[in-house]
């Protein structure tokens, strides 16, 4: 062990392409699993929340409106930023997660393979989910997945990296702009995640991190009426129904939370794109 | 040149004849397979075009309710379910025929009781109704086919709340569907158009559909409420308000029940200087006016190049000058009547509170019935974004005109909804189709058209205008388990 | 209990233009301008436009409308012969027809005109002298118009002498498929004035200009040339007179109308064989030109089997049985 006194780390939001400290000024202390000082993060408040929302919906044009092809190479791009970074999301979701040396690396390279895997995605989507309707008559008919909006993200609790990327890839590959409230205890990877996509080619808004208290953030979130849609997964299982209530305000998508936290390893199919796309139907008269 | 004759064109009264339907004084509920006394005190359904009462129906309360649920749920494990997909098609086949060969019944018992005009019932709803029953027909036994995964299953019991707009339609849009894909059904008709229901439970029996398949429970609120929230049902459809549907999602929140809603609009109808006019106005006249606006998708906002502001609205209220208004039943009849006199009311509401809003208020001169629920064509002009009449959906035959100059601000203002079930983009420049519709917020897009439908065709809103879509591939994902 | 609303509202030439007196000199100047202001008309849509047709087909007309709907047709009639085999006798037959549709009925209207060749107007003249039956006579190297300018108004020229009251000439398709509009233009300004008195209604032939935006383009064009009606078609190529095509060309005249305050008549030709198509057009024409054009000044139907369906549906509602083809007379 060296005995060089530790440059401690206080760490700030990801919002709107920045990096800016909680309006609030509240940061609150992370630990490793044992109760070790890992370091300060920014404890979000309901007006960093806000921002957040306002900076997505405004990055929601670009992004949706981008290419399939130059989606798909951003988030390309952010793998190979995180593979860069490999080492330190091991570090980090070791000490957060109590993990052995072995599977912090087996879960950051499903991280790392997960978020490629969704990279992949965002060409397919509409021929896969998307079609050419033979109607009786004489139009052309097509329906075309498109992007749902602003999707607010309460990611998983314990599942710091692979969880966070399996909530949050998916809605970015469909198109949509995220505002995440990370694991509250165990924000690190998200943090470093952060960076990663500073120093990628996402534009700025697409995602923003908030680290804090999904309890705290979740209600203002599924009230909001900019909100499109909301991703339950990392929130307190007793307040799941308060904000699905909440979200049903505007309408929102919900994705409800499962009863536990899934193994993040499996196969997600499908099923964590297609809450967050919306099927647009155009008919077009075919005349001389 | 003289002429030998002249003088107008008068229409004689061409009605379709009643005689075919035989409305009985009273009607119960549809449960199991029979007819059954309802718990509630009956109510009464009403011929919107002359007040007269048609029948007396019985009202479904919370133990009615739970009673159709245990029909569907043991028709569900013990029938249904265990069907060869093959043979579920089978009865799907039988029933879209079924509605054909009866297609003039339910067309003259749809008009009486919602009071649309006949041309209405007879070349659109009905035909429609029975190709919904076709098309997945066809699906019952390819479900595996649908993208929906390889082993797609039901979700068990399917509760849904439907509309009165179009009752037999929208009875079609959710039955076909959840009987295709393996689910039973417990459906709560609309409270002022109970009767093409009641006489599509005939036609199950008809078709020897097994007893507790469909059940069918009218009622007002309450009864859709008591569906909705009986702890057994598994998934859950509903047409109608957006405010309804607020209350259903949240009805459902924290439960395993699956949700899709069919909500409300304020459709946006584009039209450019460079459109095909005189097929534009017809659009613009079929979008606000067909079906007495009753319909969630209507375009109720005309959103006119202001280049050619006058010369679009000349057009159109010429157009208008021609529509016959009154009795549903005759065949040459384009505007029926209002379906009941609380939606009368809020026409009326809203009405007036765009001519104090500083619109202005056009109506062709018009003589309405005596008796009846009636409300003349009519045509806000000057109407500013910032008017209720641009904002609030009306659902009836009122349209707000506002202007536009360029392509961005045709977008700005057609988005600029807290909706976003459809849209009409009229112009004869395809490149410009395609950027204007890629920029809408909505779920249907009809360009240069308006208010086409077809089962193949996925419909359903983006915003609050409501989630999941009814028809095509897309729309079996509501109904299947794992769906995506 | 069916209201029609303010049946006056289409008698109003509603759509705002140029206003009533507009002649157009400058756009008929130059081939340029024709062209730019034939392509600058608002687009049809095929689809829209069938759909608006089949519509307002499936009105029902019945009783006293349907009554007043046969009449009306009857004397809207140009009964026409014009084929090769046309003979003085055959003429003269049609002619009586024309004159009394239904001789056991002298509250029968008659038609409107008897419609032949060139060379048999003097014959059609003599046989409806004193009836008020117009003789028409198509002419301009009908049907084809493949002659030259020459032949064409000698011909237009030759059947005028022959006392035909109205002419019937064909433009010419190969110019306006070519884009030599103001070819078109002024062939038919020529044939207008061959024409002296008599009345001239320009065949479009639209089943060989194929698109509605053709139809279009062509009714103004015949109406900036002065032509007193716009027809669709020769009856000699398929498709003929559509319901579609007479929608496009009757939003045509009222548009023309409220643009110039000179109104144009409508000819639909060829196809038109029953009572029902009939009254389809009928309807067509109330809902979309208005009132104003249905009278024979305005609307024709060139016809020569229709005449007997109109007959037998007219004994119909007379006597309440139906009959058969021997109780109306052969041509």
């Amino acid at each position: 062990m060296s005995d060089r006194l530790a440059v401690r780390k206080t760490f700030k939001l990801y919002l709107g392409g920045a990096f800016p400290r909680s309006e609030s000024g509240r940061t609150y202390a992370v630990t490793d699993h044992r109760g070790g000082f890992l370091a300060n993060a920014a404890h979000a408040s309901r007006k960093d929340a806000r921002d957040a929302v306002v900076a997505a919906r405004a990055a929601f044009g670009t992004w949706s409106r981008a290419t399939a092809y130059n989606r798909g190479q951003v988030l390309y791009r952010v793998a190979e930023v995180m593979e860069g970074r490999h080492a330190q999301f091991c570090e980090e979701v070791a000490a957060g997660e109590g993990l052995s040396a072995g599977r912090a690396r087996a879960a950051v390279d499903a991280a790392v393979d997960r978020w490629v895997w969704y990279a992949g995605w965002t060409d397919k989507l509409a021929a896969v989910l998307g079609s050419a309707n033979p109607v009786a008559g004489p139009f052309f008919d097509f329906s075309l997945p498109e992007p749902t909006g602003v999707v607010a993200v309460l990611a998983p609790q314990r599942s710091s990296l692979l969880g966070l990327v399996s909530v949050l890839a998916p809605v970015l590959a469909s198109g949509n702009t995220a505002v995440v409230v990370t694991s509250r205890e165990r924000p690190l990877p998200a943090v470093t995640l952060g960076e990663v996509l500073a120093t990628s080619d996402v534009p700025g808004g697409v995602v923003n991190l908030l680290t804090g208290d999904a309890a705290e953030l979740g209600p203002w979130l599924a009230e909001h009426d900019d909100v499109d849609a909301v991703d339950l997964t990392g929130a307190p299982p007793a307040q799941a129904m308060e904000l699905e209530r909440l979200a049903a305000g505007s309408i929102k998508r919900v994705l409800r939370p499962p009863a536990e936290e899934p193994d993040w390893t499996a196969d997600p199919g499908l099923s964590r794109m297609t809450p967050f796309l919306e099927t647009k139907t155009v008919w077009h008269p075919k005349g001389v | 040149m003289t002429s030998t004759l002249s003088g107008p064109f008068e229409y004689a009264p061409a009605p379709e004849s009643r005689s075919i339907v035989d409305v009985a004084p009273s009607y119960g509920l549809f449960v199991d397979g029979e007819f059954v006394d309802g718990s509630g005190e009956p109510m009464k359904t009403v011929n919107p075009a002359t007040e007269e009462v048609l029948s007396e129906v019985a009202v479904g309360t919370d133990v009615d309710v739970d009673r159709a649920v245990r029909a569907a749920r043991r028709a569900f494990t013990r029938v249904w379910g265990p069907m060869r997909p093959a043979d579920r098609g089978k009865y799907l086949f039988r029933i879209a025929r079924l509605l054909q060969e009866r297609a003039r019944e339910f067309a003259v018992l749809e008009s009486l009781d919602n009071g649309k005009p006949i041309r209405e019932s007879r070349d659109v709803d009905v035909p429609l109704a029975a190709a919904h029953f076709f098309y997945h027909a066809g699906w019952a036994d390819k479900l595996e086919y649908a993208g929906h995964g390889p082993d797609p299953r039901p979700h068990g019991v399917a509760g849904q709340v439907i509309p009165w707009n179009f009752p037999l339609l929208m009875l079609a849009w959710k039955v076909a569907p959840a009987l295709a894909t393996g689910n039973t059904v417990v459906l709560k008709p609309a409270e002022t158009t109970p009767l093409t229901a009641l006489l599509f439970a005939e036609v199950c029996r008809q078709a020897d559909l097994p007893p507790g398949v469909v059940n069918v429970v009218t009622g007002a609120g309450e009864t859709g409420r008591a569906v909705v929230e009986h702890a057994d049902v598994d998934k859950v459809a509903f047409t109608g308000s957006t405010e309804v549907g607020r209350s259903i999602a949240r009805a459902v929140a924290g439960t395993r029940k699956v949700l899709t809603l069919e909500l409300g609009g304020k459709a946006a109808n584009i039209v450019f200087d460079d459109a095909p006019i005189d097929q534009a106005v017809e659009g613009i006249v079929r979008g606000i006016f067909f079906n007495q606006g009753h319909v969630c998708c209507a375009g109720s906002r005309l959103l006119v190049q202001e280049n050619v502001h006058d010369e679009v609205i000349a057009s159109l209220q010429r157009r208008i000058g021609t529509l016959r208004v009154g009795d549903p039943l005759d065949k040459n009849t384009d505007v029926g009547a209002i379906n009941s006199a609380e939606q009368l009311t809020r026409i009326r509401e809203l009405s007036e509170i765009g001519e104090a809003e500083g619109a202005h208020r056009w109506q062709p001169a018009c003589e309405l019935p005596d008796r009846g629920y009636w409300f003349p064509p009519t045509v806000f002009t000057d109407v500013s974004p910032a008017h209720r009449i641009a904002r609030d959906e009306v659902f009836g035959p009122v349209l707000s005109v506002l202007t536009f100059r360029t392509p961005d601000e045709a977008v700005a203002k057609a988005n600029n909804s807290t909706y976003g079930l459809s849209a009409g983009v009229w112009t004869e420049k395809g490149s410009r189709i395609l950027a204007i519709t890629d920029r809408l917020r909505a779920g249907v897009v009809w360009a240069n058209t308006f208010n086409e439908f077809d089962p193949t065709s996925p419909f359903g809103g983006y915003k609050q205008s409501g989630y999941g879509r009814e028809g095509g591939r897309q729309g079996l994902a509501a109904y299947l388990r794992n769906g995506s | 209990m069916t209201h029609v609303l303010d049946p006056g509202v289409l008698a109003a030439g509603t759509r705002p233009g140029p206003g009533p007196g507009t002649t157009f000199d400058d756009v008929t100047r130059s081939d340029a301008a024709l062209r730019a202001f034939l392509h600058g008309l608002p687009g049809v849509d095929q689809v829209g436009a069938e759909q608006r047709a089949a519509t307002l087909g499936t009105r029902s007309i019945k009783t006293t409308a349907k009554a007043w709907a046969i009449d009306t047709a009857i004397s809207m009639v140009d009964l026409t012969t014009l084929e090769g085999a046309d003979t003085p006798g055959k003429v003269r037959s049609l002619a009586a027809k024309a004159r009394r549709p239904d001789p056991t009925d002298p509250t029968c209207p008659a038609v409107a005109a008897v419609c032949v060749y060139g060379d048999l107007a003097g014959v059609a003249e003599e046989a409806l002298a004193g009836s008020g039956v117009k003789v028409a006579a198509v002419a301009t190297a009908f049907p084809s118009g493949r002659a030259s300018r020459a032949v064409k108004l000698a011909d237009v020229r030759d059947a005028v002498a022959g006392g035909a009251d109205e002419i019937d000439m064909v433009i010419d398709r190969g110019a306006f498929l070519a884009g030599r509009y103001l070819d078109v233009l002024d062939e038919i300004v020529a044939v207008k004035e061959a024409c002296g008195t008599a009345h001239l209604k320009v065949i479009l032939e639209t089943g060989e200009l194929v698109t509605y935006d053709n139809a279009r383009r062509a009714s103004w064009l015949a109406m900036l040339a002065g032509g007193d009606f716009i027809k669709t078609s020769t009856g000699k190529t398929s498709p003929a007179a559509t319901l579609p095509v007479c929608l496009v060309m009757l939003e045509a005249v009222r548009d023309f109308r409220a643009a110039t305050g000179r109104q144009v008549g409508v000819k639909p030709a060829g196809g038109i064989r029953t009572t029902k198509d009939a009254i389809k057009h009928l309807v067509l024409v109330n809902e979309t030109a208005g009132g104003d054009w249905l009278s024979p000044d305005w609307f024709r139907i060139g016809a020569s089997g229709l005449l007997n369906d109109l007959l037998l549906q007219r004994q119909k509602l007379r006597t309440g049985h139906y009959s058969g083809p021997d109780h109306v007379s052969v041509d």
